[in-house]
């Protein structure tokens, strides 16, 4: 039976939990890439090991501007799922699917439930990709939005985080539009005990 | 030449004239600002969660309300501070997302700060201005110079209190 611990994760785990990042994501991608009709890239998924305080650094500094989608997991897996990108990319994405040109600024009512809407189909298909993988049920909840600082927002999984230690495992992976002017980050927040489920129903 | 000292999640430190502190991107999470107007000694504590008594995992004292304000007037204490003269300033515990009303995440930006009042109260620091709660995140930066808290919103004019 695997036993995450957190200071001492060998190689076989990384490279499950990047897997399951890859696949992931890689579904979420084509989902997006199918929504803007546009050829999206992503990078090789990254799983990585945290202290809490670089966690709002890790996005390009804590005051960068984001739009944050988060879903909260229950059920066999708990933890979250965060769809982050800046601002200027959330506005290109929406522009896009509206059919519009328009410069930045704030949002409309409208926009706003396209992002969200957006949010919810590409954490869906990473998601549901997870799910068929490892044959766990996700329960999802309804996607939370925000645009705020980068660190506002990854405080809410931080402190989630917090409530059991000082480390937060996270596998995230960056995903840019063919010329590169849409940029974003799938990141997957499993508690600890997720982390032993998924690896388990793996047969690790 | 003054610095800006940088206090990281679950984190804190000092300083003192001309110096200052700052926190980057406060959510839900709680800035606690300390000041001694005689010696301008100045400190803030980035604290995560309300009580350290129900958590385990407890040694970073810095992430709890209770804990980390005792922490952080021992070690103003030690830069010169009179305790008896320390006084607060709030800033942050904001809902970053609309949670249901179920979610047991929903209060925690308010419970942060209700746990940080409550342990000034229990030490006796005066609290003499707060920039809590609603929905958006906030930069703060304090000066052991003047005692100001500078808060940064996105989209909000900055706001001295």
């Amino acid at each position: 039976m695997p036993n995450i611990n957190l200071d001492n994760i060998d190689n076989m785990q990384f490279d499950v939990l990047k897997e399951i990042g890859n696949i992931g994501a890689g579904n979420a991608t084509t989902a997006l890439s199918t929504m803007i009709n546009s050829k999206v890239d992503m990078n090789v998924p990254k799983v990585d090991l945290l202290e809490l305080k670089e966690l709002p650094d890790m996005l390009g500094g804590a005051e960068e501007i984001v739009v944050g989608i988060l879903i909260t997991l229950e059920g066999e897996i708990n933890g979250m799922m965060m769809f982050m990108m800046d601002q200027v990319s959330a506005c290109r994405i929406v522009n896009i699917l509206m059919g519009k040109d328009s410069v930045l600024e704030e949002f409309t009512e409208m926009e706003y439930s396209a992002l969200r809407e957006i949010g919810n189909i590409i954490a869906g298909a990473y998601l549901s990709s997870l799910s068929t993988l490892t044959g766990i049920k996700i329960n999802a909840s309804i996607p939370y939005m925000s645009i705020d600082m980068a660190g506002a927002i990854l405080s809410v999984p931080a402190i989630e985080f917090g409530k059991v230690g000082d480390k937060a495992l996270i596998i995230e992976t960056q995903f840019t539009k063919d010329d590169s002017d849409v940029n974003g980050y799938f990141i997957l927040i499993p508690t600890l005990e997720s982390y032993d489920v998924i690896l388990r129903s793996l047969g690790l | 030449m003054s610095i800006m000292v940088k206090v990281g999640m679950a984190d804190l430190n000092v300083c003192s004239s001309p110096d200052a502190l700052t926190t980057l991107g406060l959510g839900s999470c709680v800035g606690i600002s300390l000041y001694d107007s005689v010696s301008k000694t100045a400190g803030m504590v980035h604290v995560m969660l309300p009580d350290s008594t129900k958590i385990k995992n407890n040694e970073n004292i810095a992430k709890f309300a209770d804990t980390g304000i005792d922490a952080l007037i021992d070690k103003m204490v030690l830069l010169g501070a009179n305790r008896h003269r320390l006084v607060a300033k709030i800033a942050g515990g904001a809902q970053m997302f609309a949670f249901s009303s179920n979610n047991d995440m929903l209060r925690i930006g308010e419970r942060n700060v209700e746990a940080s009042k409550s342990k000034l109260a229990s030490l006796g620091i005066k609290i003499l201005a707060e920039d809590t709660g609603l929905n958006y995140g906030r930069t703060i930066e304090f000066y052991a110079e003047t005692g100001e808290l500078y808060v940064k919103s996105v989209g909000k004019p900055l706001k001295v209190i």
